[in-house]
């Protein structure tokens, strides 16, 4: 190419050369481009990784305080009182007949305070441990007879329950996590040694059958989740009966009835916005209506029952169970809408086409064919309310209760207010047994998450 | 032939679209109640929560201008300064959105423009698993983990035992699914037509997504954003759990600003905190420190329903719609 080409050339491409790089510059601009692209796709997927590692560093917290070494110091050593029975060390007290267990109690338990658990629940069905027969009657005769009196006799596991509570008064004197247990248990085992020389170092799995089995109790090493568990399930029930008719019924009317007028339109966005409400605003509202002004209903006082959970004054599961049932009703309404509109016109027409009124043909071709939609958001919105805490904080469970809710006017407690008390303790052992009851709330949660998915699969149609 | 088009009507005198009928208009009825119950809720929140607030108004010992400009807040006192907890709330919502905001909206251009078929498979479980977990959940994640952490970073004496800092990362975290979800759903709205017109001038992957993809999408992620902010103001476990158990009291013209009032490492307690607290323990009804509740409660709930409705309103005016 001659230089009078070249430069000409070169005079007609400025224009564009200003705005597009050419040559060298432009392969140099594509590579900084390509670059920054191969640079930010790598960012976005690192902030996927972050939220993959939180939950995964959540989990790991949770299960690492779960499970880990023990030290625990006994008032009486359990082989002590295998020993003082006879019987050859290898026995476990915990498999000890109900008999050889109330000797121990016998033997260690001041009378008074004997007296007073026969009182509670008696030992024996056909005779008396520490009560003497005659003023036994007598208690039982007068006009406030003891609960013991009517209540059929303590189990194997009780008895057992009350000898680790009241003789052996196992004592956790120090405790490590799981990580520390597994790979640092020479220098815990010298500082065992050297702190607490008469305490006995156990590995000790939190989560344990008599974890979700025992009651609340103030020593954690004895405390469980089982009235928790109860007032759940409970709370739950209320839930559910309260949040899947008027939800399906909202969402049926909606979707099949509404025509866009201003009310209907009203209540659409309506439901929105009661969505995004926090859900301690929902505490607020039951803690005023479902407490305080429906009291003589919601503590049972109306239908004679206000005795039997004790004076609960409204704080009851009935309450509970309905403030959670506003909560998830715009959820279950939203997701139930979503199942009825799923179901295609076809349908429909052809149950009016056959004479069917409109009420007919939804409940025997929309509802049933709408089901596994509503069903699978209802028990998404069960699994919320499963969870939720701070509305019954507000709505008033109890603190600490160690009777199981015999109704719907019972005190309760919940698995989540459990876990948000434990947490809420300074010491470390409260620690453990708050990681214990999140394994337990965590597996229940799969277990009702696991229920939707298949349920979903199972009765999924393709139109 | 009016007539002639419904010959059957006429001889039989029985019009079955005419024939009234009692249980079809009373079922009608049953299900226009079960969605009007929504609405009573609405009442019922604004009318208890207002009556109450009315009636800790109305209390001599309170003024409107010493609720809302006083910076204390010591029911055993008589004084009633919320903004030491809208402070605390702000801090920890700020500080969740720095954390959410971009994490989630990150998440969701990688999900919707990149990720292939088994990518998303594995990954959005992991954020639906992460969104399902109960906030009490998270603060003790937040107690048992963050602050532990953030005390070795930041060193001990710098971060307190009970902070906001730790609570509102916390909530950042748990924050994270419902961006990206809300964030993914708008993403994906977007035509595919867009994206290809744009790699056809020559626009790399990033630059269509960035450039064009995320445009299109703004009113649907800003509104995403909003439902957000609203979200992290109401959260109430983690912050009960992890940030203080007391509001952070402070004197204007005493306490330095940056190293006190809006430390996030102090503790500091949040609105949602304190009802939660004080409501948890023994509280008689009608008592100032009641109604005081139910104030805050009122505040939290203005707050929270105007972003909702500002949610709603910019998905509705500012959404692209596309053919």
């Amino acid at each position: 190419m001659s230089p009078v080409a070249e430069a000409e050339a070169r005079a007609a491409s400025t224009v564009v050369s200003q705005q597009f790089p050419q040559g060298e510059a432009a392969v140099k601009l594509d590579r900084k481009r390509s670059r920054r692209g191969v640079l930010f796709r790598l960012l976005f997927l690192a902030s996927l990784v972050v939220a993959v590692l939180s939950l995964l560093t959540l989990l790991y917290t949770v299960v690492n305080q779960s499970f880990g070494l023990t030290a625990l110091e006994s008032t009486i050593p359990p082989e002590e009182l295998i020993a003082g029975l006879g019987l050859p060390p290898e026995t476990a007290l915990a498999d000890l007949e109900a008999d050889s267990l109330v000797s121990i109690l016998l033997e260690h338990v001041s009378r008074n305070a004997g007296r007073r658990l026969e009182r509670d629940q008696r030992f024996f069905e056909d005779r008396l441990v520490f009560e003497p027969q005659d003023s036994w009657d007598a208690l039982c005769a007068g006009p406030d007879a003891t609960p013991g009196c009517t209540l059929p006799a303590r189990d194997q596991a009780s008895i057992y329950q009350l000898v680790l509570e009241r003789v052996v008064e196992p004592n956790v004197v120090a405790t490590w996590s799981f990580t520390e247990s597994m790979f640092d248990r020479a220098s815990i085992e010298a500082e065992v040694a050297a702190d607490f020389p008469n305490a006995e170092l156990e590995f000790r799995s939190w989560v344990s059958a008599s974890f979700v089995r025992s009651p609340q109790n103030p020593e954690p090493e004895l405390a469980g989740i089982r009235t928790a568990i109860f007032g759940s399930l409970w709370v739950l029930g209320f839930t559910i009966l309260f949040a899947f008719p008027v939800g399906v019924a909202a969402a049926v009317f909606l979707e099949e009835y509404a025509t866009d007028n201003r009310i209907n339109r009203l209540i659409r966005t309506n439901i929105n916005n009661l969505a995004g409400v926090p859900s301690i605003i929902y505490g607020m509202l039951g803690l005023a209506i479902f407490v305080r002004v429906l009291e003589s209903l919601t503590s049972g006082s109306a239908f004679g029952a206000g005795e039997a959970g004790g004076v609960a004054n409204g704080r009851t599961i009935v309450s509970a169970g309905l403030t959670l049932g506003l909560l998830v009703l715009p959820v279950v309404i939203i997701s139930s809408q979503e199942a009825i509109r799923a179901v295609p016109q076809s349908l429909r027409r052809a149950g009016l086409a056959l004479g069917a009124t409109k009420w007919q043909t939804i409940r025997t071709h929309v509802i049933p064919n709408a089901a596994p939609g509503i069903l699978t958001g209802t028990i998404l919105a069960m699994a919320r309310a499963f969870g939720e805490t701070a509305p019954l904080v507000v709505v008033g469970a109890s603190t600490f209760i160690t009777v199981d809710p015999t109704g719907p006017f019972s005190k309760f407690t919940t698995l989540p207010i459990q876990i948000y008390q434990w947490t809420s303790r300074p010491q470390p052992e409260f620690q453990h047994i708050a990681a214990a009851a999140i394994v337990v709330l965590l597996v229940l949660l799969l277990a009702l998450n696991a229920t939707a998915i298949i349920l979903r699969n199972r009765f999924q149609r393709s139109y | 032939m009016a007539t002639e088009a419904t010959p059957t009507v006429t001889t039989t005198g029985h019009d079955l679209r005419r024939r009234s009928r009692p249980v079809e208009a009373l079922i009608q009825g049953l299900l226009f109640l079960a969605g009007a119950i929504s609405i009573l809720v609405t009442l019922g929140i604004v009318f208890e929560l207002g009556s109450e607030a009315w009636l800790f108004f109305g209390d001599p010992q309170v003024s409107w201008v010493e609720f809302l400009t006083g910076t204390e807040w010591q029911p055993g006192i008589g004084k009633f300064g919320i903004v030491p907890l809208v402070l605390a709330t702000l801090i920890t919502s700020v500080i969740a959105m720095l954390v959410a905001l971009p994490l989630g909206l990150a998440a969701a251009i990688y999900l919707s423009e990149y990720a292939s078929a088994r990518v998303r498979n594995f990954f959005k479980p992991v954020l639906e698993v992460l969104a399902g977990i109960p906030t009490v959940v998270f603060g003790y994640f937040a107690l048992t983990f963050m602050t532990p952490l953030l005390r070795t970073i930041f060193g001990q004496g710098t971060v307190e035992i009970f902070n906001d800092a730790s609570a509102g990362i916390v909530i950042g975290i748990l924050i994270i699914p419902l961006v990206s979800s809300l964030s993914e759903d708008a993403l994906a709205a977007v035509p595919r037509s867009l994206r290809e017109a744009s790699l056809a001038l020559g626009a790399t992957k990033f630059e269509t997504a960035v450039r064009v993809v995320l445009p299109a999408a703004l009113s649907g992620i800003s509104a995403a954003f909003v439902v957000a902010i609203s979200r992290a103001i109401g959260e109430t476990m983690v912050v009960a759990i992890a940030a203080g158990a007391g509001p952070k009291n402070f004197n204007l013209g005493e306490d330095s600003l940056f190293n006190f009032i809006l430390n996030p490492f102090k503790a500091g307690e949040t609105m949602t905190g304190h009802i939660v607290r004080i409501s948890g323990g023994d509280l008689s009804y009608g008592s100032i420190d009641y109604n005081s509740l139910f104030a805050i409660g009122l505040t939290l709930f203005v707050i929270t329903f105007l972003l909702n409705l500002f949610s709603q309103r910019v998905v509705r005016r500012f959404r692209e719609v596309y053919e």
